[in-house]
């Protein structure tokens, strides 16, 4: 019942590992769940109920309060419009409009060809260079409706570099070298003091005496 | 740098020649490397703290007063004071979660300058005892946790992170969390929740601090990217220096976003607490003023959940005391600047919708209240609305927060100042946040209000089901 | 921290004073101040606290102004602790103003729909707005709007709409039992419950979800459109599925038991019932009840009227020798029933072959003669609790949620020395699994232990969580499993046998029993128990004797049949005598009000099924038993029963072994029939009410005891319950305190009935553990919450929780056999075989096979030797 590539269950456990708790990995694994896949499948949550020792009730109670969880398929190229105070001013809804027609969707469709999915979405953390979007949680910034066709037409040409597929967030991961690693352990295994606080002390003394 | 399109770099800073602590390398195209950041003193703020007593770093961040940036200002140094004494271990939590509408500043200094950021923490991880970090990233935010990813491994190889660091007893790790999508998870017990593998949903209060009860029940410390971000300079150049900057109450610089209906929209790093709302909208050096031949309607000083701001309050200062007296606040450094165009109900309800969409469903009042407010308003604008409906929007929003909003039914009294904070019958200020732009744009503008309000008033209408 | 304060300016310590709408009341330190308002007349609405639960301030429905000296602000009195001087307004406009607001927004969403609700009647919700509510809606819009009620497990039924979000169904879930199946979904304002898609609320406790949902969001099938509150007769009860004694509410209307609710005791249940408890009353309510005498003639059960019945059942024992008959059973009984046949099996027909156990329990100076503990004491924080028995979960629910509570909040060490995983074994401090036959050795082994710690004993704490991180649960467990490991839970190399060979090497397992020793702190409760019906009882009663010798020390029984604490109590086991009393001791105390005790002691089940196949009894009484199906020999029962003269059965419903073995049927009355008291695992007594008329012409118990004794010329001497209780607390000394006073002013706690009496403590039986040779699995036999009990059988709402006969392997056994999940095998046993489906189950320790006990159609003893410690069973692929 692996939903897991035997890559990314490697990466999973490791995942799991940083946390002082399994649980934490929760929304980490739901995001490695929706790399591979690009939404989150029913077995991809057991695993990861199973992965952070939890239920699947848990895991779909948790990942359905966020919404970058898709829990049915979406298109390849996930288009967010940012239409909030900032945007909005600007022009934000009038280029969601535009989206809208342009791919034939209504907000939170999905193309026939499976290719995008449409939603507005809420500040995107670019007001100042409104009006904006993301494909894929990548920014385009005032962005007028002949960029946005020009946005579809690449794409649709392939001729896009540089732009993952809808599920892959960030391409880098933090590694962390077992040699380098201090040391992540259950809160109760961790009642010690760190050593360098008994520094205080040290100095304390050494003004003293 | 950008590819296709797709933006590499956050844009949107402007260098205004002021004094800086937090932009100063964001002027070179790698600021983000190691080699960068250390060929422009990198690092050496950790080696300085270093080179001290862990309470001798807290002392110095006190003594600086070094406010939070994230939205409630409090003091950090005092803030790390809470924590219990012995009640090992204690945790650090970086909220890198910004969501607040019009609020952009710690994207910025997560890509264009991840080491700082991870200086900060270190610091502050070695100053109190804190004995693993937790850098939460916004979801949305791919190329900030790229930008920190590669930085942390970079940071781990060259012994900057991790098992005894720069060859010291002092370790820590630190790891990259993100988030999902969802604005509440900026509220610090929601992010801990977050942080648990939890729906993020805050918790109560008290304890009014995670200092005292936070990340898995141990004592944790939340601090945001920016205030963060002060620490590396604060530790190579003092407190005195710090304090040189700004005001006597607000010390230092502070990143303000300001987006909207301005010449020059950008975010600008500005001395704390001097500069005032006139210079940072009109200022040369800073938005230049309202767009081509338009007027200043209104502003909203501090992000999505400040109560807004007109014409007569251009003239205060960027601190929290004048701002809080009248009637609002500083929150997140994020000025969304409104002209003489705009729908005050529109803009209203975008931010009230904004709230209903982000509730986290905990609270009655919030849950419900929040998108009843919204689609009452939707209703206004489809010219479905009544009469009675603007009292009734003062009213359920006195339900949510309760005290002076029925003043400000009287367009007689509603000029008056609404005293801030409000009053809440919600866990968190979320729910209360919406009744923020109601209450303002009903108290100044109701005529807009009336205006859309056609004839239909006591027919019974029904708009679209949610959902 | 020293308190600087002068202590005699210090208030009383003991209560805290509070202002409350201008009067001053004392709460207690640390109450809520939503219930000392309560307490004191101020009754504060509120939909999602629950006095049982954590408090989350979610509803936000009890809403205050609150003023501890920093000015009044509204706050929630749920989540609010009391503090000295506080002042509280719970009438004020404010307070008013924004408790209305709460109710407007709560209804603005819910559906108007209170005439065709079950809830009606008795709904929070309702009340609230009858009471405050504003007269009209302001809410002109569409209400949100899901799918009519979806059902989320076979008893029970989710209607979103009228769902509140109070969080008390997942709390409960979550927090209480631990069944984490349930769970919001979505956020902000479509946020609802729900389950996992195609995982259903499968949970044993699903029923107190019902019971403490605010409005009708929850609803249980067995009630759904039955009945309306103002209709319902009530009486307090106490449950008779298990030996728990939960106490209930029985609620019904037109004489028919419609509803059972949890009542809160504080020292039992905490209003919690098992869905078994709550549901059981179904079975009450069957076509097949029996509701009439029956007899046998030319081999067909006939009906008759109770004159020819009774004829023919005391031609059966009239003039027989007494050490030629018998009686089986008993738990069933209500007390005052136990003792009346007491006195008519052992006074009036004078044998002493009375067992109300059959095989599957613990003998009576094991349960009765050791310092016994209240389920209260078993649960203090800072105290141990020693699992040596079956899992709670399964056989005792209610009890299960005290120990759960006692671990979870409340901070209890649990140390489980179970034959494999329980319920209770992911919060357990340690889980020692021994092979069967093994726990009394692994007991002794862990007192030595606990007398002498190791000092070599390393740190090796967290070098072991360092490498437990990072692995999946499952993962974690089945290296648990593995003998090389030393996680949490240990289990033993399958070769071998014996601690202290293992201890000798070292192994993981040596080091856990050490930490385990280690951990044991404050007072100790032993939850004791049969854990498999494959092993003798000498291993547990070994493991008893040992853990006696801890300090502090007390007992808490595990015996699971209904009323069987009631039936030691009574003296319906051999060499027993009513009262916590034997034949030896205890004789002269009932010489004037009986007729007469046995001379000997006579036979346990076992004994007396032996002495049936060899023709050595004429008569055999059963009570409410079915040896068929419920004594682990299968053979020796059938063999029993057919060797028996005439067999009288006296029950409720039908089983196998009374349409197939009984003479005479006699037709009892239901546990809702007949009015009585019940005796719990603690020795707690409490009422057991009648509130329908009996079925048919069916009698309760003690009248047939009576009757029966009448015709073989012997006045047994009371005509009601209270007389028979009225006749126990003289003869004795234990009874004394269950007064017909001490029970009204105790109607809802019980009477706790205390003292060892007469019975002194066990001596080691002296278990040897066997060397297992040709046979390598050790068969585990374990019992389920739901199996093929008789009720079970009749009851519709439950028959879904039926489990399968199915074998569950350790991988690494499993590896071993190398099928498919699911694939059936050969189990093989000295005594015989049986085909199966094999599952793999990182809980059954590895060298174990584990079969659950009875399942719908299904038997799994043929396989148990019951002559043997233990059995060992050989698995082959077909
Ligand atoms: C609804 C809500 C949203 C918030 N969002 C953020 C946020 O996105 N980023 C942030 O740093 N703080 C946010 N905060 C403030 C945090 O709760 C917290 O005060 C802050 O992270 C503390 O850091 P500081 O002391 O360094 O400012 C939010 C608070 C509320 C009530
Ligand atoms: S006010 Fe709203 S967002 Fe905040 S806790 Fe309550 S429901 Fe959640
Ligand atoms: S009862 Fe207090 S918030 Fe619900």
């Amino acid at each position: 019942m692996s939903f897991f590539t035997s890559a990314n269950l490697d990466i999973a456990r490791e995942i799991v590992s940083r946390y002082p708790a399994p649980r934490s990995a929760l929304i980490p694994l739901l995001h490695l769940a929706q790399e591979q896949h690009g939404w989150v499948t029913g077995d991809a949550m057991r695993q990861i109920a199973d992965l952070c020792g939890v239920t699947p009730a848990e895991v779909k109670g948790t990942g359905s309060f966020y919404e970058m969880f898709k829990f049915h398929p979406v298109g390849s190229y996930l288009i967010n419009v940012c239409t909030n105070i900032s945007c909005m001013l600007l022009g934000g809804e009038e280029l969601l409009d535009h989206a809208r027609q342009r791919l034939g969707v209504k907000t939170g469709g999905t193309t026939d060809d499976g290719m995008f999915t449409l939603e507005d979405v809420e500040c995107i953390a670019a007001c100042t260079e409104a009006p904006c979007l993301q494909v894929n949680y990548r920014y385009r910034l005032r962005v007028t409706n002949d960029d946005f066709d020009e946005m579809i037409d690449d794409i649709q040409a392939g001729r896009v570099d540089d732009l993952p597929r809808h599920g892959t967030l960030a391409r880098v991961r933090q590694r962390i070298p077992a040699d380098r690693l201090a040391g992540i352990l259950p809160p109760d295994k961790a009642r010690e003091a760190p050593v360098w606080l008994q520094r205080n002390n040290a100095a304390e003394d050494s003004v003293v005496g | 740098m950008a590819t296709n399109g797709y933006v590499a770099h956050a844009p949107g800073y402007v260098d205004n020649e002021g004094p800086k602590i937090v932009s100063e390398r964001f002027s070179h195209p790698d600021s983000f490397t190691l080699a960068r950041f250390e060929a422009t003193g990198g690092y050496e703020g950790l080696r300085a703290a270093l080179a001290k007593r862990p309470a001798d770093v807290h002392d110095e961040v006190r003594s600086a007063t070094v406010l939070g940036r994230g939205g409630a200002g409090f003091p950090a140094g005092v803030k790390w004071g809470f924590l219990p004494p012995g009640r090992f271990p204690y945790y650090l939590v970086v909220n890198g979660d910004e969501s607040e509408p019009g609020t952009y500043k710690d994207r910025l200094l997560m890509e264009r300058d991840p080491h700082q950021l991870i200086e900060g923490c270190l610091i502050a991880c070695y100053a109190l005892g804190l004995s693993q970090c937790f850098l939460y990233v916004r979801g949305e935010m791919a190329l900030a946790q790229e930008r920190i990813a590669t930085a942390l491994n970079e940071a781990y190889d060259a012994g900057y992170v991790g098992r005894n660091i720069l060859d010291t007893d002092f370790s820590v790790d630190v790891v990259l969390t993100w988030g999902a999508g969802a604005y509440i998870v900026g509220e610090e017990t929601a992010l801990i929740e977050s942080l648990e593998g939890n729906r993020g949903m805050p918790r109560l209060k008290p304890p009014y601090f995670p200092a005292a009860i936070g990340l898995y029940g141990q004592p944790t410390i939340v601090n945001n990217v920016e205030t963060l971000a002060n620490l590396g300079w604060l530790m190579v150049n003092g407190a005195e220096q710090y304090k040189g900057y700004g005001s006597e109450a607000s010390p230092g610089t502070r990143l303000f976003a300001v987006s909207g209906h301005v010449r020059r929209p950008g975010v600008y790093e500005v001395e704390h607490g001097v500069t005032t709302f006139r210079e940072l909208i009109y200022g040369e050096n800073f938005c230049q003023g309202i767009r081509e031949g338009r007027e200043l309607k209104m502003f909203i000083p501090g992000g999505g959940s400040a109560p807004w701001f007109f014409e007569e309050h251009l003239d205060l200062a960027l601190e929290a005391g004048p701002v809080g007296a009248a009637g609002s606040m500083l929150g997140s450094g994020a000025v969304v600047v409104m002209d003489d165009t705009t729908d005050a109900v529109k803009a209203t309800l975008r931010v009230v919708r904004f709230f209903a969409r982000e509730s986290c469903g905990k609270c009655t009042p919030c849950r419900e209240g929040t998108t009843w407010e919204e689609r009452i308003l939707q209703r206004i604008l489809d010219g479905e609305g009544r009469h009675s409906d603007i009292d009734m929007l003062l009213d359920i929003g006195d339900n949510i927060s309760p005290g002076p909003y029925p003043v400000a039914a009287n367009p007689q009294e509603g000029l008056d100042a609404v005293p801030f904070p409000p009053k809440q019958t919600t866990i968190c200020p979320l729910g209360p946040s919406s009744v923020a732009p109601i209450v303002s744009t009903i108290r100044r503008f109701r005529h807009e209000y009336e205006a859309k309000i056609t004839r239909r008033d006591s027919i019974p209408v029904r708009t679209e089901v949610l959902q | 921290m020293t308190d600087t304060r002068p202590a005699d300016t210090a208030a009383d310590p003991s209560t805290v004073r509070v202002v409350v709408n201008g009067r001053e009341i004392q709460a207690r330190p640390g109450e809520l101040l939503i219930d000392a308002c309560e307490r004191n007349g101020a009754y504060i609405p509120r939909f999602c606290h629950h006095p049982r639960m954590n408090p989350v301030g979610m509803c936000r429905m009890c809403l205050v102004e609150v003023d501890s000296g920093r000015g009044s602000s509204l706050q929630p009195s749920c989540m609010v602790p009391v503090s000295d001087n506080m002042v509280v307004e719970t009438e004020s406009e404010v307070t008013k103003k924004a408790q209305d607001g709460v109710l407007e927004f709560l209804l603005i969403n819910h559906p108007l729909d209170c005439p065709v609700c079950d809830k009606g009647g008795e709904c929070p919700l309702q009340d609230q707005t009858m009471a405050y509510g504003p007269g009209e809606s302001r809410f002109i819009e569409e209400k949100r709007h899901f799918e009519k009620p979806i059902p989320i497990s076979d008893t029970v039924y989710l209607d979103r709409e009228r769902c509140i979000l109070c969080d008390r169904c997942t709390r409960f879930a979550d927090e209480v039992a631990g069944d984490v199946l349930i769970h919001f979904m979505d956020r902000g304002s479509s946020t609802q419950v729900n389950t996992f898609p195609d995982e259903p609320f499968a949970s044993y406790f699903s029923g107190n979800t019902v019971q403490i949902c605010p409005v009708g969001a929850l609803t249980a099938k067995p009630y759904r459109f039955k009945a309306r509150p103002w209709d319902l007769e009530e009486t307090i009860s106490t449950a008779w599925t298990d030996s728990v004694g939960s106490r209930i509410t029985v609620q019904s209307s037109r004489d028919q038991v419609l509803r059972v609710l949890g009542v809160d005791a504080d020292p039992v249940n905490w209003g919690w019932l098992s869905d078994k408890e709550r549901f059981a009353f179904e079975a009450l309510n069957s076509e097949s009840r029996l509701v009439a005498p029956m007899v046998r003639s030319d081999g067909r059960l006939e009906t008759v009227g109770w004159g020819v019945a009774f004829e023919r059942a005391v031609a059966a024992l009239n003039g027989v020798d007494p050490d030629r008959v018998a009686v089986i059973g008993g738990a069933r009984l209500n007390n005052e029933a136990q003792y009346a046949w007491a006195k008519l099996a052992k006074g009036v027909i004078g044998t002493d072959h009375v067992d109300a156990q059959l095989g599957d329990g613990l003998p009576a100076e094991v349960v009765l003669g050791l310092p016994r503990a209240t389920i209260d004491e078993a649960c203090r924080g800072g105290g141990t609790i020693i699992l040596c028995g079956p899992d709670p979960k399964e056989d005792l629910g209610a009890l299960y949620l005290r120990l759960r509570h006692a671990v979870v909040q409340d901070g209890a060490t649990l140390i489980e020395l179970t034959p494999q995983r329980t319920g209770l074994s992911n919060i357990a401090t340690h889980s020692l699994h021994p092979r069967p036959g093994e726990v009394g050795e692994l007991a002794a082994a862990l007192v030595a232990a606990a007398a002498k710690p190791d000092p070599t004993d390393d740190p090796a704490d967290s070098a072991d969580a360092l490498q437990q991180h990072g692995k999946s649960s499952a993962d974690a467990l089945r290296e648990q499993s593995d003998p090389a490991d030393a996680g949490q839970a240990s289990s033993p190399v399958p070769e071998g046998s014996g601690y202290t060979r293992r201890e000798q090497s070292g192994s993981g397992y040596a080091r856990q029993l050490q930490r385990a020793a280690r951990d044991i702190s404050g007072p100790v409760t032993v939850v004791l128990g049969r854990s498999s019906l494959s092993e003798s009882a000498d291993a547990t009663i070994d493991a008893a004797v040992a853990l006696s010798a801890l300090d502090d020390a007390s007992f808490l029984s595990a015996l699971r049949r209904g009323n069987v604490h009631g039936a030691l109590d009574a003296g319906l086991a051999p060499g027993l005598l009513p009262g916590r009393t034997t034949l030896e001791r205890g004789a002269h105390r009932f010489a004037d009000a009986w007729p007469g005790v046995p001379r000997n002691v006579g036979h346990d089940t076992a004994g007396i099924l032996r002495a049936a196949k060899a023709g050595e009894i004429d008569t055999l009484i059963l009570l409410g038993a079915d040896p068929l199906n419920d004594f682990p020999d299968a053979e020796l029962a059938r063999e029993g029963m057919a060797g028996a003269g005439t067999v009288i059965a006296v029950d409720l419903l039908p089983n196998d072994t009374v349409m197939a073995e009984a003479d005479v049927i006699l037709a009892a009355a239901g546990p809702t029939e007949s009015s009585g008291t019940f005796t719990n695992l603690e020795g707690r007594v409490s009422v057991c009410g009648q509130i329908v008329t009996a079925a048919g012409i069916s009698r309760p118990d003690w009248m047939i005891a009576a009757e029966i004794a009448i015709r073989l010329g012997s006045d047994l001497g009371f005509d009601s319950p209270a007389a028979i209780r009225a006749e126990l607390s003289t003869v004795s000394e234990i009874h004394a305190p269950l007064t017909e006073e001490a029970l009204d002013d105790s109607q809802v706690d019980g009477v706790l009935l205390n003292g060892n009496g007469d019975i002194a403590p066990p001596e080691p039986a002296g278990a040897t553990s066997p060397v297992n040779d040709r046979y390598s699995l050790r068969l585990l036999t374990t019992r389920r919450m739901y199996d093929d009990g008789t009720a079970l059988r009749h009851s519709p709402a439950s028959s879904g929780h039926a489990s399968s006969l199915e074998l569950r392997l350790n991988p690494v056994d499993f590896d071993k056999i190398g099928v498919q999940e699911g694939t059936v095998v050969r189990v093989e046993s000295a005594k015989g075989r049986l085909d199966m489906p094999v599952q793999v189950d990182i809980g059954v320790p590895v060298g174990s096979a584990a079969v659950p006990w009875r399942t719908l159609g299904a038997d799994c003893r043929p396989l148990i030797d019951a002559s043997a410690v233990v059995t060992d069973v050989r698995v082959e692929r077909l």
